[in-house]
């Protein structure tokens, strides 16, 4: 069969893609290199909804920003994905960073953003009393917020396979030929996928993918983001999201709170080698230590209870590169998606949908269309009366097995059940937290190992952390 | 919603042993709640010997000490609710659990929260590099073998010298694993001397003290790590970084008790030991509720959970009774060489009074002093103290009658 | 020959050194008899409880506990680890049955009850 669409890519611009494109009637397969969606940047950022103060006004970055913002929260209200408008504060320490500030307010009005205000020091801590004595102003940014962006990734690569799509996994693409109006898309396996228009959604690797397709005008710097998440003893240690002034190579150290209530602090920005290299470093997260403390004194880095490491992947012109192929009919490319990449990836997906329109696929929408999804932590939002009646038709809801995160077992189950079904360890902590909390999985790690094996029928030494050859266990006791 | 006399949250051997002493002081109507199958909380899976020889006077593997308590809690048909997790506890006593036939209320004249402990984990250490699988905590890797019967890899490297570490040193190797080393950062190992000798020497084991576990290398699945001596600060030096391959890296770093419940209901903790703080009959600063075992310190030998679980029993039937005299408040506190004292307030002068504590580094011939304020209360000489073993010490009730507070717990190193 | 030990005896863990000659053991550095005792053992039959688990066949993925009921010279750890390797049981098993005779001395116990 011949699909109309094939993205490369799960993470969160081609999963919003592809539930966009499964509004219409067409045939669209998800083609991933890993186990599960949301595995590059998608799954390590810091989960911020930006503004829109910061790209420069006209451009087309700016443009997707203040759409994207609204676009954001309207689709993560449909898909049930934890958000929050806590607003940001952008901090200045000293006159040069006050004018800073000053320029990105004047930015930020002629992007259009709502309710920008620079606040004294003062007026900041009536908001923030955790903010540094040492900030003079900030920026107020009231239309900003908070979105789990795995979770969100999660949410619309499920719709778009409840609406049809197909999601391959473990499909790492070795080739792609064009042949007779369509693309043969290879995987490293020898599977092979036929579809007529390609959109390169590749993260990191998205100058590969295009290279396999026979393009090769741009070239990925992958960044390093290192960041250190913390306790929920330390969520409440501030309400908005506080950044430094930004600097060429980024929008600087924040302090944030997350939807579920940890603190996140970081990213630092080193470049990297390749898109693989998630190590944390000693120096990296002694920075986000220190940057962090910069803007608020108060953290307790003994409640850390993670650190990881995302990559960004950015490109020389400092710009998403948004485009039809200019070499091979029907190939697209959105590639370079670094920040605000997040926040316009609904506006991107949408803007992506246009363009290949504009290339000659038909869309035409179909009725039977859903945009909507049940949420996933519904039983945790219910009443002690209501989840007591839920248990006694669900009795595997009342078995709490992460007892950090309070997740029972009932929720394990649906995440593993749910499209895109989780396939592994990790899988599961992504979408229900099993294994997200202080214990970071010591106590429900053997438990949600023994679920995954019973419900995908593969014996326990099969069960994997993330996919490959990341296997949990190396065998039986006895067996030497 | 059901009304109790005493809720035990935690079947382990605190909960158990505190059922069973509230129950053979008079108070019947006890029930324990579990989050497991089956009564014995971590000790199910410490299937090694050791266990009781205080208590009991005999020695016993983990399995059997908790059958033992297991046993009189039956016995007396104290009723038990297994799977059972309790999900909030108000100051008014209200326990709030889940299980898979629904949400259970229970009103408690008493509540004893008997949590136990969890694991440090990877995240706390902050250790850099990978993410790859093949990284466990001890104990994590102790419920794997043992309980359900999986080998959690073949070359391992273990950091941190506590005893859940050393135990799985011994466990792996008799099930064919290599353990390539134990890294300690410490320059004295926090593990019961017993151990180092028949876990590691044994099995010629190296243990590296002054060492620590710097970089996790690996994609997928654990390759290596890197491990390197630390100065006195416990900063790594950078000269002595070399490289071990291994498949699995445990940790055993430490435990923590585990009082998130204890926490939420706004009880009052103690940065220290955090546990919850308490008073001679282990209750906490809200009236009614006690705490004992590891869920209010982490001790080192189970014996002195049973035995402070009893005390916590019996402290809650004398408040189910109204015998509770709360008169007095005498403070107690850490002195030179002392790292903390529990309980951590007095509120009696009729009886004897224990106090527990752990000392701050590895002493020789110590002699601790109880004052309050220029009146010596006790002396206790030992011939060595170590942080990784619970001291006990007793105030007579004739010393108390005078005292003011606060009580000052001190050592000196003697010839 | 001179062997350096830590005693287990006690909490103390005296520094002990052993000097073996003929099966004659020189003790020192022990602060009571006990430690003298300890050492003589330990170097002249040095022995171990050895404290294992075993599948139980007619239960999906359940393990029981098991111990040698006495300590076993300590080279024979392996042979009994080796032995238990190939022994199968069956629930219900309660703490205290004897599911081997004899494996180097010692009779092998279930430390756990699986119904």
């Amino acid at each position: 069969m011949i699909y109309d669409v094939a993205i490369v890519g799960a993470g969160v611009i081609g999963g919003m893609l592809a539930r966009e494109l499964s509004r219409y009637d067409l045939k669209i397969c998800l083609l991933e290199k890993e186990n599960d969606v949301a595995m590059g940047a998608s799954k390590a950022n810091s989960g911020i909804i930006h503004g829109g103060y910061d790209p420069v006004p006209g451009t087309r970055k700016a443009k997707l920003n203040t759409e994207g913002v609204e676009l954001l929260f309207a689709v993560a209200q449909a898909l049930s994905v934890p958000c929050k408008r806590n607003g940001s504060m952008v901090c200045a320490f000293s006159k040069e960073e006050e004018s800073v500030l000053e320029a990105l307010h004047q930015q930020g009005k002629e992007n259009n953003i709502p309710g920008l205000a620079v606040l004294s020091g003062d007026d900041a801590r009536k908001l923030e009393p955790n903010l540094s004595q040492a900030v003079t102003k900030v920026l107020h940014v009231p239309n900003a917020g908070i979105i789990s962006p795995y979770e969100l990734t999660v949410a619309a690569v499920g719709n778009a396979m409840d609406n049809g799509v197909v999601l391959k996994r473990n499909f790492p693409v070795s080739a792609i030929c064009r042949k007779d109006a369509a693309f043969a898309v290879t995987a490293t396996s020898g599977e092979t996928v036929r579809a007529k228009y390609l959109v390169n959604c590749a993260g990191g690797y998205a100058d590969k993918v295009a290279q396999l397709a026979g393009d090769d005008f741009f070239t990925i710097i992958p960044r390093a983001g290192e960041y250190m998440l913390l306790d929920k003893a330390e969520g409440r240690r501030v309400g908005h999201t506080l950044f430094q002034c930004p600097t060429e190579e980024g929008k600087g150290i924040l302090v944030s709170p997350t939807v579920h209530g940890n603190l996140l602090v970081g990213p630092t920005a080193t470049k990297t080698e390749t898109p693989d290299s998630k190590d944390t470093t000693r120096e990296g997260l002694a920075q986000v230590e220190q940057l962090a403390a910069k803007s608020v004194p108060s953290v307790n880095f003994r409640q850390v209870i993670t650190s990881f490491t995302g990559i960004r992947a950015s490109e020389k012109s400092g710009d998403f590169i948004l485009k039809a192929s200019e070499k091979v009919p029907g190939l697209v490319h959105a590639a370079a998606i670094d920040s605000p990449g997040l926040t316009c990836c609904v506006s991107i997906a949408r803007y992506l949908t246009a363009l290949l329109g504009e290339q000659g696929l038909s869309l035409e929408a179909k009725e039977s269309w859903n945009g909507t999804r049940e949420d996933p932590c519904a039983f945790q939002k219910l009443t002690d009366e209501e989840k007591d009646a839920y248990i006694k038709r669900n009795p595997a809801y009342g078995k709490i097995v992460c007892r950090c995160e309070t997740v029972s077992e009932g929720e394990i189950l649906q995440a593993i059940r749910t499209n895109p079904g989780a396939r592994d360890i990790d899988s599961v902590k992504r979408r229900t937290r099993s294994g997200m909390g202080r214990c970071q999985g010591g106590f429900c790690g053997p438990y949600v190992m023994a679920l995954i094996s019973r419900e995908l029928g593969i014996p326990m030494e099969q069960v994997t952390k993330n996919g490959g050859k990341s296997y949990m266990l190396q065998g039986r006791v006895g067996e030497v | 919603m059901k009304k109790h006399d005493i809720v035990v949250i935690g079947g382990g051997p605190a909960g158990m042993a505190a059922a069973v002493a509230a129950y053979d002081a008079g108070c019947t109507d006890v029930v324990i709640l579990d989050r497991e199958p089956q009564l014995g909380g971590i000790l199910l899976q410490c299937i090694h010997n050791g266990f009781g020889l205080h208590k009991l006077g005999q020695e016993l593997t983990g399995p059997e000490y908790a059958a033992v308590y297991a046993h009189k809690v039956a016995q007396r048909n104290i009723p038990v609710y297994t799977e059972t997790t309790v999900t909030g506890v108000s100051q008014d006593r209200v326990v709030t659990a889940q299980n898979r036939d629904g949400i259970l209320k229970l009103q408690a004249k008493a509540v004893i929260l008997a949590m136990g402990c969890r694991e440090r984990s990877r995240g706390a250490l902050n250790i850099c590099g990978s993410r790859p699988a093949g990284v466990y905590s001890a104990g994590t890797a102790q419920k794997l073998v043992n309980c359900m019967g999986y080998q959690v890899g073949k070359r391992v490297v273990i950091l941190g010298s506590g005893d859940i570490g050393l135990i799985m040193a011994r466990r792996m190797s008799l099930e064919g694993a290599k353990v390539e080393a134990v890294c300690e950062v410490m320059p004295y190992s926090g593990g019961l001397t017993r151990n180092i000798v028949q876990c590691l020497e044994d099995f010629n084991i190296p243990l590296y003290l002054s060492t620590t576990v710097v970089q996790i290398h690996g994609d997928r699945r654990l390759e290596g790590v890197t491990v390197a001596q630390v100065d006195e600060h416990r900063q790594p030096i950078g000269k002595t970084k070399r490289f071990i391959p291994c498949d699995t890296l445990l940790l055993s770093v430490g435990l923590i008790p585990e009082n998130e419940l204890t926490r939420t209901a706004g009880i009052p903790i103690d940065p220290i030991t955090n546990g919850a703080r308490v008073d001679e009959n282990c209750q906490t600063q809200i009236p009614g509720i006690f705490a004992c075992g590891n869920v209010l310190q982490v001790h080192d030998l189970v014996d002195y959970v049973s035995e402070e679980a009893e005390c916590a029993g019996l402290g809650a039937v004398k408040f189910v009774k109204g015998q509770a005299a709360c008169k007095v408040a005498i403070a107690t506190r850490p002195g030179n060489g002392v790292r903390y004292v529990l309980p951590q307030t007095i509120h009696t002068r009729a009886t004897d009074v224990s106090l527990f504590l752990r000392v701050t580094q590895p002493f020789g011939k110590v002699k601790f002093t109880v004052t309050d304020g220029e009146t010596v209360l006790a002396t206790a000489k030992r011939l060595k103290a170590a942080p990784g073993e619970m001291e006990k010490l007793t105030i007579k009730k004739e010393q108390l009658q005078t005292a003011k507070g606060p009580i000052t717990v001190s050592l000196e190193e003697v010839e | 020959m001179k062997r350096e030990l830590t005693c287990i005896i006690c909490p103390r863990g005296c520094a002990l050194t052993a000097e073996v000659e003929d099966k004659q053991v020189r003790v020192s550095g022990n602060a009571c008899p006990r430690g003298e005792e300890y050492a003589v053992s330990e170097c002249l039959h040095p022995v171990r409880t050895v404290t294992a688990t075993l599948r139980v066949a007619n239960r999906c993925d359940t393990m029981v506990s098991v111990k040698t009921e006495r300590p076993v010279s300590k080279d024979k750890m392996p042979e009994v680890m080796q032995q238990l390797r190939n022994t199968q049981v069956n629930a219900p098993l309660f703490v205290g049955d004897v599911v081997l005779q004899e494996i180097c001395g010692s009779r092998i116990i279930v430390t756990k009850t699986v119904l």
